[in-house]
C-alpha cells in the first residue's frame, strides 16, 4: 500500500490526526526552545555536518581503525553485509551461549533487520525494554517514530493493553501507575536476561569505543547485568575522535525532544570481567547509498527525529503511513534506496518546505534529496511504459497530485499527468483538508511562521 | 572456521565496496573554543534541575536516609561512608533491591548537568542504575562549563565503562508525559562538597 492511501486510513480518525499533530508539533518546540539557548548552535550543525562529511570521504579507514582499537579492547567485531547475515551473527552468538531469552534496548539497526521475527522463529524470547517499545511490542506493532516509538497511541490504548499483558487495574491510564507496572515488569526481564542487545549512536575510530544514550536506563540495566552484550552499530556511525562526541551530544538531544543531554550516556570500551562485548557492523544497503553521490548525504543521519517532528505531512499522516522502518523525510530518501518499488510513494510523501532541511543537525539536505528521488523516480516510471492504470495501481503516479498543498512545487511532476488523473477523485489530502478537526493552518502560514 | 571465513569476507567485501567509491577527501574541522565564562555553578544547577535532578546538602542527605529508613546503603563516598551499610558484592544481581548508592562523580558540565563518572567511580557498572535512589557526590570546583571542555579534561582516559548522567532514569513515552523512574533510579541527588 502506498502512502497516500495510509494516510487516507491515518486521518480517518479526525480528532486522532489533530492530536498527534499537535503533540509532534509540541516536541518541535521543545527542540527550538532548547536550541536557541546555545548560542553557536548554527555552528554546531555545520561542524556536525562537516565531520560527517570527512567521515563518509574516509569511511574505510575509520571502519579499520575502529576495528583495530575496539579488538585490542577485547571487544570482538563482525561484520554483516546484510540484514540476514546481522541476524545470524546475532543468532550464533546467542546458541554459543546457549541463550533462548534477550532483552533489547532501542535499536533502528535491529528494526531494519528484523531480527525480532527472526529470533522468535529460532525459539528465543526477545523483550525490547525501551517503555515505547514494550508498549509497541505488546501490542505487535512496528514503531511508529524512532526516538517516540509508541507516539501514535492514546494512554487509554496503553492501559487496556497492559490490562491483558501485566494485569493492571482496567481503565488505570495514569502515566505513573503504568510506567510502574512496566518498571516491575521488565526488571524481572533484566534480572533473568544472560545476553542484552543494544544499538549505537556513536562508534569512535581513534579509541574503539562505542556511546549509547539513553533517558530510561534500559540499555545499562540489559547490558551491565548481562553476560553478554552485543551492540548493533550502522557503519556509518562512525566518528573519528573522542573529542567529536562533544559536538554530536550537544546536538542530539537537542534535537530530538529538547533535553540539554540525554540522562544515560554510556561509553562502552572492553568488556567487564568475566563479560563479552559484541559489535556487529552492519552495511545492509549503507555502501549502495554511498555510491550514489545525491543521496550519499542521507548517510550522515544520527536519528535524533527532528525532521519527523517538523514535517507537515509526517505529523498529519503517522508513522505507519511510511510503511518503512525509518519514516518521515529521511526514512523517504533512505527506504527507496533499499527497495524502490516498494517506496516509490516515498518522496512524494513532502510538502518540500524545507523545513526538515532547517531543523537537521548534521544540515542533511533533506528536501532536495526528496525532489531528486522523485526525478529518479519519475524517469524511471517514463520509461517503463505501462498502462496509466497500472501507474494508479501501483502508486506512483497516483502521488504527486496528492500533495499539491505544496503548490508550484510540483509542477514540473504534474506536467506528465493527463488531466483526467489530476483531476479525479483521488486527491487524498484535498479531501481531508475539508475536515473541520483538522488544523485551518495552510501551508503558507505555516511556512510563514516557522521560518520567521 | 568455516564462520570464521564467511565473516572475513564480509568485512572485506564492505570494506572494498566502500573503497571502489569516488568520493572527495573533505578535512576534518577544527572544533573552535566554544567555552563561555560566567558563573559555573549557577548553571549547573538550573540544568540539574531541568533534567529533574535536586542540589541537596549533607545534611539534607541525612535527613532523607534517616526519614526513609531505608535497608540497603552503599556509599563508595568517602565522606559519606557512615550511612553505608553494605559491600560491593561479587555480582550486580546481589543489588536488584538496593535503596541508595552514594558515589563520587569527576566533574560536572554546566550546560546541562551531566556528571563523568568511571568504572572505579561506580564499583559495578550497574550500581548507578540499579539502585532505587542515586546520590552523586561533587566537589563544587570541578565543574566545567560545555561537553567540549568536558572531553578535553577526560582526555584520554581508558576506562572500560565511561558515563555521563544528567538525571534520574525518566520517560515521555505515555502520551508526552514525564514519568520519572523508568528503569533505572527514581531519583538523582547531588550533594555539592
Ligand atoms: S535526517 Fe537529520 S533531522 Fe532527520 S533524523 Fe536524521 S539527523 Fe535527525
Amino acid at each position: 500500500m502506498n502512502h497516500p492511501t495510509k494516510a487516507e486510513e491515518f486521518l480517518s480518525d479526525g480528532a486522532n490526526a489533530k492530536w498527534h499533530d499537535e503533540t509532534l508539533w509540541f516536541v518541535r518546540d521543545k527542540r527550538d526552545s532548547s536550541s536557541k539557548t546555545v548560542p553557536e548552535w548554527e555552528e554546531l550543525r555545520d561542524l556536525a555536518s562537516r565531520i560527517k562529511d570527512n567521515v563518509l570521504d574516509y569511511l574505510e579507514t575509520y571502519l579499520l581503525e575502529f576495528e583495530k582499537n575496539a579488538k585490542a579492547n577485547n571487544i570482538r567485531v563482525h561484520w554483516a553485509k546484510n540484514a540476514e547475515e546481522h541476524n545470524q551473527i546475532v543468532l550464533g552468538i546467542l546458541n554459543k551461549h546457549q541463550c533462548k531469552a534477550i532483552v533489547k534496548s532501542k535499536s533502528i539497526l535491529t528494526e531494519e533487520c528484523h531480527l525480532n521475527p527472526f529470533l522468535e522463529k529460532h525459539g528465543i524470547e526477545v523483550v525490547d525494554t525501551d517503555l515505547g517499545e514494550r508498549i509497541v511490542q505488546f501490542l505487535n506493532q512496528p514503531p511508529s517514530h524512532i526516538v517516540m516509538p509508541a507516539i501514535h497511541l492514546k494512554k487509554m490504548a496503553i492501559s487496556d493493553i497492559f490490562h491483558e499483558k501485566l494485569q493492571t487495574e482496567k481503565g488505570n491510564d495514569d502515566p505513573y501507575y503504568l510506567t510502574q507496572a512496566a518498571r516491575n515488569h521488565l526488571r524481572e526481564k533484566f534480572l533473568a536476561a544472560k545476553v542484552a542487545i543494544t544499538g549505537v549512536n556513536f562508534g569512535v575510530a581513534e579509541t574503539g569505543e562505542f556511546v549509547v544514550c539513553t533517558n530510561e536506563g534500559n540499555a545499562d540495566m540489559g547490558v551491565h547485568l548481562a553476560d553478554v552484550h552485543i551492540a548493533s552499530m550502522g557503519i556509518e556511525k562512525i566518528i573519528p575522535k573522542r573529542e567529536h562526541l562533544g559536538v554530536f551530544l550537544r546536538l542530539l538531544a537537542r534535537s530530538a525532544t529538547g533535553q540539554s543531554i540525554t540522562n544515560y550516556n554510556s561509553h562502552f570500551r572492553s568488556p567487564d570481567t568475566g563479560k563479552e562485548i559484541h559489535i556487529v557492523l552492519v552495511d545492509n544497503g549503507r555502501t549502495e547509498q554511498l555510491a550514489r553521490e545525491k543521496f550519499r548525504n542521507s548517510l550522515k543521519c544520527i536519528r535524533c527525529g527532528a525532521c519527523m517532528n517538523t514535517c507537515p505531512i509526517y505529523r498529519r499522516s503517522g508513522g505507519f503511513s511510511y510503511g518503512s522502518t525509518v519514516p518521515g523525510p529521511i526514512g523517504s530518501i533512505l527506504s527507496p534506496g533499499l527497495d524502490l518499488q516498494k517506496h516509490s510513494s516515498l518522496p512524494f510523501a513532502s510538502t518540500l518546505c524545507g523545513s526538515c532541511s532547517d531543523v537537521c543537525p548534521v544540515k542533511i539536505n533533506i528536501h532536495e534529496q526528496l525532489y531528486e528521488w522523485r526525478q529518479e523516480i519519475t524517469k524511471a516510471q517514463a520509461a517503463n511504459a505501462k498502462s496509466i492504470s497500472m501507474k494508479i495501481a501501483n502508486g506512483i503516479f497516483a502521488v504527486p497530485f496528492a500533495y499539491k498543498i505544496s503548490a508550484g512545487m510540483m509542477r514540473g511532476a504534474l506536467k506528465f499527468l493527463p488531466d483526467s488523473i489530476t483531476y479525479s477523485g483521488l486527491n487524498t489530502w484535498g479531501k481531508q483538508r475539508d475536515l473541520p478537526e483538522l488544523p485551518k493552518e495552510t501551508f503558507k502560514q505555516w511556512y510563514k511562521k516557522n521560518r520567521s | 572456521m568455516v564462520q570464521k571465513k564467511q565473516i572475513m569476507s564480509s568485512r572485506d567485501y564492505i570494506l572494498s565496496k566502500i573503497r571502489n567509491t569516488p568520493r572527495d577527501k573533505r578535512p576534518l574541522p577544527e572544533i573552535p573554543d566554544f567555552k563561555v565564562d560566567g558563573e559555573l555553578m549557577d548553571r549547573f544547577k538550573r540544568s540539574l534541575l531541568m533534567n529533574k535532578g535536586e542540589i541537596v546538602d549533607a545534611k539534607q542527605l541525612e535527613e532523607f536516609i534517616d526519614s526513609h529508613q531505608f535497608k540497603k546503603v552503599l556509599s563508595l563516598s568517602e565522606e559519606f561512608r557512615s550511612f553505608s551499610n553494605l559491600d560491593i558484592p561479587d555480582d550486580a544481581h546481589q543489588l536488584a533491591d538496593m535503596d541508595v548508592a552514594i558515589i563520587s562523580g569527576q566533574f560536572g558540565v554546566a550546560e546541562n548537568a551531566a556528571i563523568w563518572l568511571e568504572e572505579r567511580d561506580m564499583g559495578l557498572r550497574a550500581l548507578p542504575f540499579i539502585t532505587e535512589h542515586l546520590v552523586i557526590v561533587l566537589e563544587k570546583d570541578q565543574l566545567v562549563s560545555n561537553m567540549h571542555e568536558a572531553y578535553e579534561r577526560i582526555g584520554k582516559g581508558a576506562s572500560g565503562f565511561g558515563l555521563f548522567i544528567a538525571g534520574p532514569s525518566k520517560t515521555a513515552d505515555i502520551e508526552q508525559s514525564l514519568v520519572i523512574g523508568a528503569h533505572g533510579a527514581k531519583s538523582l541527588r547531588v550533594v555539592l562538597v
